[in-house]
């Protein structure tokens, strides 16, 4: 392998909102970059779309900010097109390690790279890091059933295949994100019974302030907000779904009034018959385990994830690693489009040496960076998870579903064996070991086993390769001897 | 408020400071653990939970592994289930004549010494285990091969000897001893001093670092080892199955990378594929070469693992002791304090007998096995600065 076919100026982690922003500005700004996505197309999570080669939809029915996408994706196409940017689809990084440059492995996935099956080493003097979140969940009886999904999830196949997965959908959990998820069930034609939010958001209240700084929130709010009324959707505050009922698949659904700890008050219950989808979304959990490996200083944030520290120019406490996204605190694509093009400024300007001038797009990124994180920050305020949660659990009540671990087990090993953190209740019980490595109930058991500190959630959030992959391509081994 | 002196303090509370605690609470000694982290949140929770006997040679390493065997299938039988003790067996595979023959030889020395085992040829070997190499050219079963859930063994033990009335305190770092002329009184700890007539140095591969608190040498440190898991997959490897190299690789003293292929399933149908051996200190940082190495040679054993897809890789460090023996006993160097670390890699299957053995030395009890050849003396007698490796 050729040392400088190989080595880049920057890597660009991840092709949603965040990685295209920084990857066209770290092109533009003359670095020899590389972008790195596991998908086969650009967007992300956020701006998932159906297949652009096989499809005729236009994905902007869909879409919030559809225009900002199609700037940065055709910015990077022109990237490519000129030979100043490197394009790797459907290519996971599994580890990557610090220094300089930074070394890292990258697998192809297997189902878009067949032909391909070995691990391909890339180094890089800078790398930019937008790895994106997935949907936080909490177990509740019956969350196992077919027919329950996350809400992100749902919203997800909306915008990939263009239907909804269910016909009469009730919503559950936390966070404005749910109503955004009930805008796509409408418009996809199907009907929503209900959108239960925890909260009873009066945390919002002392924090207009904040929420005031961005506009654009708010207006998108108010669309959903008319387009719910227009449908007769009925919203209910300070109420969850506690339960999910159904033989062979979701049927129906308890809900109930919490108290300001989260726990179902008595006599409030209420059953909605005749559902086929459950959406559960209680927020979003930064996928960081690329960021753990590499060594930066995490915190927790104001939701609880586990995030990290950044300064003003996205570069985390390790030298020449910059982040942006999600992962420097949920707070959405408009924060991680501002993120992502000041990193790529950043790192692109670097590269002479000096101190990258201020134009003033890059001032411009920095007040929509500050003032979408202090909304974000509200937000979390405004939206926490309900406290007792567990109470609504049964005995029976699925824990880890890799596993299969139930409520009644879990709640032995806090109590008998010493398991009251994280690690301990993994060792004890399998939580977390499974098929999805924490990554489904992990949300679960940093509650259960309940822990504050940010070292606790990294030693969990430890976990190698980034995504599973074959012994083959561990070992090293292209897997072409057949051609 | 000062809490009251126990008989015993034990620091570290993995399998080993976990057997020691439950032995020494059901012999009737007040006992407290202290543990700078969580329960097993070292070795115990980064290991396989090997018991064996297959890669051990003659000695005083063996004794103990013998003695322990009896104790898991005998006095600890009851509890078995509760940390999915199985009696697996385990295989030695060779792959070529070469190693063949150094296996017979091994066998040989082995049996003398009371090991169980039996040579198997090819059609034996894919009776026993259908999907190993087609290299293969014959082998050895030693049916006395076990594995325990190493969290559960430790989480278990240690609740056992909290019902027995044992306190345990975890988060709480041992910062110094307590000493009055030379005899040992206690510890400070983070969380306060607490005051004990013995206390144990549990602390596996952090072991030096606590007899320096003593100010003493126990030559005890970190070799770090991998292990991969894969996915769950329905049986494919019955047995704990290793390559003739392993037991090369276990009685070395090299500081440099080794790997040699040891691969088992578990009863939640994952299979872990070892082993890696590093002495790199405490490194945190990944080292793909070892992973690679491992692979290929779990590809070399099972060839169909090598469309299977590893979920997650760790490491752990072992505690490794120059000798390869364990240090268990008395400090002759310094009264008050006792050795309980260096296990290595056979740190769960040997710690039920060093936690009898101990029980049964403070107890004034004759020990079921000579303390003598697992004695501290065996060092010098000057602390050895940290990072400074001992020859």
């Amino acid at each position: 392998m050729a040392d400088t076919e190989n080595t880049y100026e920057v890597a660009v982690i991840g092709a949603g909102p965040a990685g295209l922003a920084a990857a066209s500005e770290a092109a533009a700004g003359g670095a020899h970059t590389v972008l790195i996505d596991a998908a086969g197309q650009f967007g992300g999570q956020y701006w998932r779309h159906a297949d652009e080669q096989s499809s005729s939809e236009d994905p902007a029915v869909w879409h919030h900010g559809w225009k900002t996408y199609t700037g940065l994706a055709s910015a990077v196409d022109d990237a490519i097109s000129a030979g100043k940017l490197q394009y790797l689809p459907a290519s996971h990084v599994i580890a990557a390690e610090a220094g300089s440059p930074f070394s890292l492995s990258i697998a192809p996935v297997p189902e878009s790279q067949p032909e391909h099956q070995g691990l391909t080493q890339i180094r890089a003097h800078t790398v930019v890091l937008c790895p994106g979140a997935y949907d936080r969940q909490l177990p509740v009886p019956g969350w196992t059933l077919p027919g329950v999904m996350a809400a992100g999830g749902i919203q997800a196949f909306i915008k990939t295949q263009g239907i909804s997965p269910g016909q009469r959908v009730v919503l559950g959990g936390t966070g404005p994100f749910l109503l955004s998820a009930a805008a796509s069930v409408l418009q996809a034609g199907a009907e929503v019974a209900a959108i239960c939010e925890s909260s009873d958001l009066t945390g919002w209240v002392p924090r207009g302030v904040s929420a005031a700084l961005v506009p654009s929130k708010g207006k998108e709010g108010a669309e959903y907000i008319a387009l719910l009324a227009r449908h007769r959707v009925p919203y209910f505050r300070r109420r969850a779904v506690v339960a999910i009922h159904g033989d062979q698949r979701a049927t129906a659904v308890s809900t109930a009034r919490l108290n300001r700890d989260g726990k179902a008050l008595p006599g409030t219950e209420r059953i909605i018959e005749d559902v086929d989808l459950v959406g559960l979304g209680w927020g979003f959990v930064p996928q960081s385990e690329l960021v753990v490996q590499l060594g930066a200083q995490m915190f927790r944030d104001a939701d609880g994830s586990l995030v990290a520290e950044v300064d003003k120019d996205q570069q985390s406490s390790v030298p020449g690693l910059y982040l942006a996204g999600e992962i420097t605190g949920v707070a959405g694509a408009t924060a991680a489009v501002a993120e992502g093009r000041i990193a790529g400024r950043q790192v692109a300007g670097l590269r002479g040496g000096g101190r990258p001038p201020r134009s003033s797009a890059d001032i411009k990124d920095r007040v929509l960076r500050r003032n979408h994180r202090l909304f974000a920050q509200a937000m979390h305020r405004a939206h926490p998870l309900p406290q007792q949660w567990p109470e609504w659990l049964t005995d029976e009540t699925v824990i880890c579903r890799c596993e299969e671990v139930p409520w009644q087990k879990t709640k032995e090993a806090i109590d008998s064996l010493s398991a009251e953190e994280p690690r301990g209740l993994k060792g004890a019980t399998r939580i977390g070991m499974g098929w999805c490595q924490g990554r489904m109930c992990g949300q679960a058991a940093d509650c259960l086993a309940s822990s504050d500190s940010a070292d606790v959630a990294q030693a969990v959030a430890r976990r190698g390769p980034a995504i599973p992959v074959s012994l083959r391509a561990l070992a090293g081994e292209s897997g072409r001897e057949s051609s | 408020m000062q809490s009251s002196p126990s008989d015993v303090l034990i620091i570290g509370s993995g399998a080993v400071g976990a057997a020691v605690a439950f032995f020494c609470a059901k012999a009737g000694l007040s006992v407290r653990v202290v543990d700078k982290g969580r329960p097993g949140g070292g070795t115990s929770s980064r290991c396989e939970g090997n018991l064996l006997v297959s890669d051990k040679e003659h000695g005083p390493e063996l004794d103990l592994a013998n003695y322990s065997l009896g104790l898991w299938r005998g006095e600890l039988a009851e509890f078995a289930h509760l940390w999915e003790f199985e009696n697996k067996g385990g295989i030695i595979v060779a792959s070529q004549e070469s190693s063949m023959a150094s296996l017979q030889r091994a066998l040989q020395v082995q049996r003398q010494h009371g090991i169980e085992v039996e040579e198997i040829d090819v059609p034996g070997l894919k009776e026993l285990e259908p999907n190993v190499t087609d290299q293969a050219v014959g082998a050895a079963f030693y049916p006395d091969d076990c594995q325990v859930m190493p969290m559960l063994l430790t989480a278990h033990l240690l609740r056992m000897a909290r019902e027995a009335g044992a306190e345990l305190l975890f988060d709480t770092e041992v910062t110094g001893m307590v000493r009055t002329g030379d005899q040992i009184q206690g510890v400070r700890t983070s969380q306060g001093t607490y005051y004990a007539q013995t206390v144990i140095n549990a602390a596996g591969p952090w072991g030096a670092e606590v007899a320096e608190l003593a100010g003493v040498n126990v030559p005890v440190g970190p070799r770090r080892g991998y292990v991969l898991v894969t996915e769950p997959l329905p049986p494919m490897v019955f047995r704990k199955v290793y390559a003739a190299e392993y037991i090369d690789n276990v009685g070395s003293s090299e500081e440099g990378l080794q790997a040699s292929p040891v691969v088992e399933g578990t009863q939640a149908g994952s299979i872990l594929i070892g082993s890696s051996r590093e002495r790199v200190g405490f490194d945190h940082t990944l080292n793909p070469e070892a992973l690679q190495m491992i692979a290929r040679n779990a590809i070399a054993l099972f060839p169909f693992l090598q469309e299977t897809r590893i979920l997650r890789h760790y490491f752990g460090f072992r505690p490794y002791s120059p000798d390869h023996v364990p240090v268990i006993g008395p400090d002759p160097r310094v009264p008050g304090l006792w050795h309980a670390c260096g296990h290595e890699g056979a740190g769960i299957g040997l710690s039920v007998g060093t936690g009898k053995l101990i029980a049964q030395a403070l107890t004034g009890e004759q020990t079921d096995i000579e303390l003598g050849p697992f004695s501290p003396a065996r060092f010098d007698t000057a602390a050895v600065p940290e990072g400074q490796e001992v020859p």
